[in-house]
């Protein structure tokens, strides 16, 4: 028997109360999809065209657009998560009071925090299989491994969402979301995600690694580029830990803020 | 008591109004700055520090894999005028998205300010003059940061922070008249995925349009921010001609008075019925 | 139904629910009375089980809120304070929605959604996304969505606040047929008409605590008189005025506006203020209310 005052394991009625809305602003959920595929043909024609071939860890060369998809892959996992979790949340949890109504259901802040972080997943999945749809027809798809890239990146999707909104819970106003940037940004762009780890200064290499999207970023890659070893695992364990902690934190934070 | 008669305003405990000097809309652009006071820090992460990582991770961090730059120019000097362009206008769209609609529906904001002596016309300019604002601290800012990193080589590139603020008013005036016809946040979303992340990315921001298959480009010229980049960048190299920079100039002056006139148009039809 | 002693809710420093015992029969309309931040939403909030006690104890359909809020929230209907529809939804998807949260089947919950949808008079607005609908209109789709699992109580927070003298009549009308069906009722409030129509039995709080208890007649009864004279002079300041019209009714009270004459017969403490000289601006004899038992129990008005 679970306890009754956490969850009733019905998250999954919350997932379809979202489905249902969503069928209203389908646009904004497709137009989701086009950020990255934007960013690709960005780096394939433009950047790709002046940069030519990039040097792997290992001394092989490949495309720069084969280099750079498997990182926009799990870039955009993470900002859609974010997005999801942090300014949609927010919204239902100040001013359409939607937990308020939810809570007042046999249903419990962790069925909130797993349906919020469940659904962002759902639209992860749509958005990142569609993404290694077009990443194919590009040619920057090279190896069947790729397929499970999917899963990699729901799996940093749920490390981002958890953590996204459990830092929303903390926020006060629309203001606030501009630090929720500022930790974001940096990692979009230095998580080895648009030139590889050798590139920085050795002092840097360190930091990078410590990101959490510097694992989802190599993940990937290993992933799409076919070259899987052991060391995938550690990225995985990394980014599970990250969900399951952000998960956690969540229904805490939820129970804290609405049932007092 | 005569004196009475004539006060449009406060005539009731006999103190007149003052209209400011500089006309009706000044104090709605003074609004918007005492709102503004209350949250610069916020922003400051948005249109001071993200532009200087982009201006790190690609000019630097990238440029490290483009031994040759781009035509002769280093990687970040060649960026550099792009990324100041973008910022504006970016800057600019931010300002007349979500606080022009949400001061229409959800604060309403517009509602409070016209039932006051001013009009549509007072409210578009007194923003726009707010929005003007903002832009050309952001891209004094922006300039300072690239030329300490001694991505300007040319002493005209000082030009290009006025430029580069142009186009970011010129964009912002049609996004105004464009937030102010929606009722939904959809249409925003919608306008910053479709229209200003594309424009941020295929306008020459951050490689030639030339690298565009050929239907493509037209439509980068027709974007104010390709005039932007253009001018910003022939100042900052050094390379710029009246001419050219006239017409970049012109172009975006066309814009701004368009997006001018349209939105107190839509702000009309919308605010006064 | 609810049974609650010695109950004690605290935020921090503040005391906002300070030891009231309550207890709730089955079947009938039971009001929470008193002004804003008298402690009742709090108390609503943890019949609700979305806030757990401080102290005491509180037992809801034989069942203890600390520990079995998900059982007993499955048997409560809550109409909260603001409403809190999902704007994102139509009129009938609130429902259906709202209802799948207890677990309900789709098609059970089709089959509800569209008798409280002819209960709430809001069938031909089915399709119609709740944003547009008038402030009743709003508030009726509040309540038939707290319908949706036939609770055995409903829990009204100011049910009426807001709304026009119109919509609030139409609102009451519902809520009668309900108490006709059996629902056990709760409501707070701080109209003293509502509770006068509404309850069968309430108490009067104010500061966390419990000030009086009983039906609204009987508490007219025991603490006003049968009517009131009030009085209106052409004075900044009442105070100096009630001392003229000393002894005229059994007691008076000093507002800001005008005084109050609690007496058996209004007509004839008028009559007696006349022969003593004064000429008030406006002058009106009434029935006591549950405003008045208020101002006597607190020495305070009920809205301010």
């Amino acid at each position: 028997m679970t306890d009754g005052r956490v969850g009733a394991g019905r998250a999954g009625m919350l997932v379809e109360r979202n489905y249902r809305s969503s069928r209203r602003t389908w646009p904004v959920i497709v137009s989701g999809f086009f950020e990255p595929v934007f960013f690709l043909f960005a780096m394939g024609v433009g950047i790709g065209t002046l940069v030519g071939d990039v040097e792997l860890a290992d001394g092989t060369a490949v495309p720069y657009v084969v280099f750079v998809a498997p990182a926009l892959l799990a870039a955009s996992a993470m900002n859609g998560a974010v997005f999801d979790s942090t300014i949609n949340v927010f919204f239902k949890l100040k001013y359409a009071r939607l937990y308020d109504s939810v809570l007042a259901t046999p249903l419990g802040p962790r069925d909130v925090a797993v349906a919020e972080i469940g659904w962002a997943l759902l639209r992860g999945v749509v958005y990142s299989t569609a993404f290694l749809l077009v990443a194919a027809l590009a040619g920057a798809v090279t190896s069947p491994w790729a397929l499970l890239a999917v899963p990699a990146a729901t799996l940093i999707g749920w490390a981002f969402a958890s953590l996204g909104m459990a830092a929303t819970t903390y926020m006060r106003t629309w203001a606030d979301f501009d630090y929720v940037n500022l930790a974001i940004l940096p990692m979009f762009l230095f998580s080895a995600t648009f030139f590889p780890l050798q590139t920085y200064p050795p002092a840097l290499q360190g930091v990078v690694q410590a990101t959490p999207l510097y694992h989802g970023v190599a993940m990937v890659r290993e992933l799409m580029l076919g070259r899987v070893g052991p060391g995938l695992l550690v990225h995985v364990a990394v980014l599970a830990a990250l969900g399951v902690l952000g998960t956690w934190w969540t229904a805490r934070r939820i129970e804290g803020l609405l049932l007092r | 008591m005569a004196a009475q008669v004539t006060a449009p305003v406060g005539a009731r405990d006999g103190r007149t109004a003052k209209v400011p000097v500089l006309g009706p809309w000044s104090s709605v652009t003074g609004h918007w700055l005492v709102k503004y006071r209350r949250m610069w820090a916020g922003t400051a992460v948005s249109s001071f520090l993200a532009p200087l990582m982009y201006l790190a991770g690609m000019g630097l961090g990238l440029g490290a894999l483009l031994d040759q730059g781009v035509g002769g120019v280093p990687y970040v000097t060649f960026i550099a005028p792009g990324l100041l362009a973008a910022t504006a206008l970016q800057t600019g769209a931010g300002e007349t998205t979500f606080s022009v609609m949400g001061s229409i529906k959800w604060n309403p904001i517009y509602q409070g300010m016209l039932a006051t002596p001013l009009g549509p016309r007072d409210v578009v300019t007194g923003h726009l003059v707010f929005v003007a604002i903002r832009v050309l601290v952001v891209s004094v800012v922006f300039f300072a940061v690239a030329a300490a990193l001694g991505a300007v080589p040319s002493w005209w590139g000082v030009l290009a922070v006025p430029v580069a603020a142009l186009g970011g008013v010129a964009f912002a005036a049609c996004c105004y008249a464009y937030s102010a016809t929606l009722s939904s946040d959809k249409g925003l979303v919608l306008v910053m995925r479709f229209v200003v992340m594309p424009m941020m990315l295929f306008s020459g921001t951050f490689f030639p349009v030339e690298q565009l298959p050929g239907y493509l480009q037209p439509v980068a010229w027709a974007t104010p921010l390709w005039h932007a980049v253009e001018a910003s960048r022939a100042l900052t190299l050094g390379v710029a001609t009246t001419p050219v920079v006239a017409g970049h100039v012109a172009y975006l002056l066309l814009w701004l008075v368009v997006g001018w006139w349209l939105s107190g148009r839509v702000l009309r039809r919308r605010m006064v019925v | 139904m609810i049974r609650a002693e010695g109950l004690v809710k605290t935020f921090g420093d503040f005391t906002a629910v300070d030891g009231i015992d309550v207890e709730v029969r089955p079947g009938e309309a039971f009001g929470f009375l008193g002004p804003n931040g008298a402690g009742k939403s709090s108390t609503m909030r943890m019949i609700g089980c979305v806030s757990p006690p401080s102290a005491g104890t509180l037992e809801i359909l034989g069942m203890d809120a600390r520990t079995q809020g998900a059982q007993i929230r499955a048997r409560l209907g809550v109409v909260p304070q603001k409403d809190t529809l999902d704007e994102e939804l139509t009129v009938e998807e609130n429902i259906w929605v709202y209802g799948r949260y207890f677990g309900l089947s789709r098609r059970l919950v089709r089959e509800r959604a569209e008798e409280l949808l002819d209960f709430a008079q809001l069938t031909g607005r089915a399709k119609s996304v709740v944003e547009p609908l008038s402030g009743g209109m709003k508030r009726r789709l509040t309540i038939a969505r707290a319908l949706v699992n036939s609770p055995s109580v409903l829990l009204l927070d100011e049910p009426t606040t807001g709304l026009d003298p119109q919509a609030r009549h139409v609102l009451w009308d519902r809520l009668f047929r309900l108490k006709r069906e059996g629902v056990t009722l709760v409501l707070t409030t701080h109209y003293m008409d509502e509770a006068e129509q509404l309850c069968d039995r309430l108490v009067v709080m104010d500061q966390g605590r419990v000030v009086a208890e009983g039906s609204p007649r009987s508490l007219i009864e025991q603490h006003s008189t049968r009517e009131v004279l009030e009085l209106r002079f052409d004075v900044a300041d009442h105070q100096p005025v009630a001392e003229k019209v000393h002894g005229v009714a059994e007691r008076v009270e000093v507002l800001p506006d005008r005084l109050l004459l609690y007496t058996a017969d209004g007509e004839s403490a008028q009559a007696e203020v006349t022969r003593r000289g004064l000429d008030p601006l406006s002058a009106l004899v009434r029935r006591s209310t549950l405003e008045d038992v208020f101002l006597h129990l607190t020495g305070r008005t009920l809205v301010d």
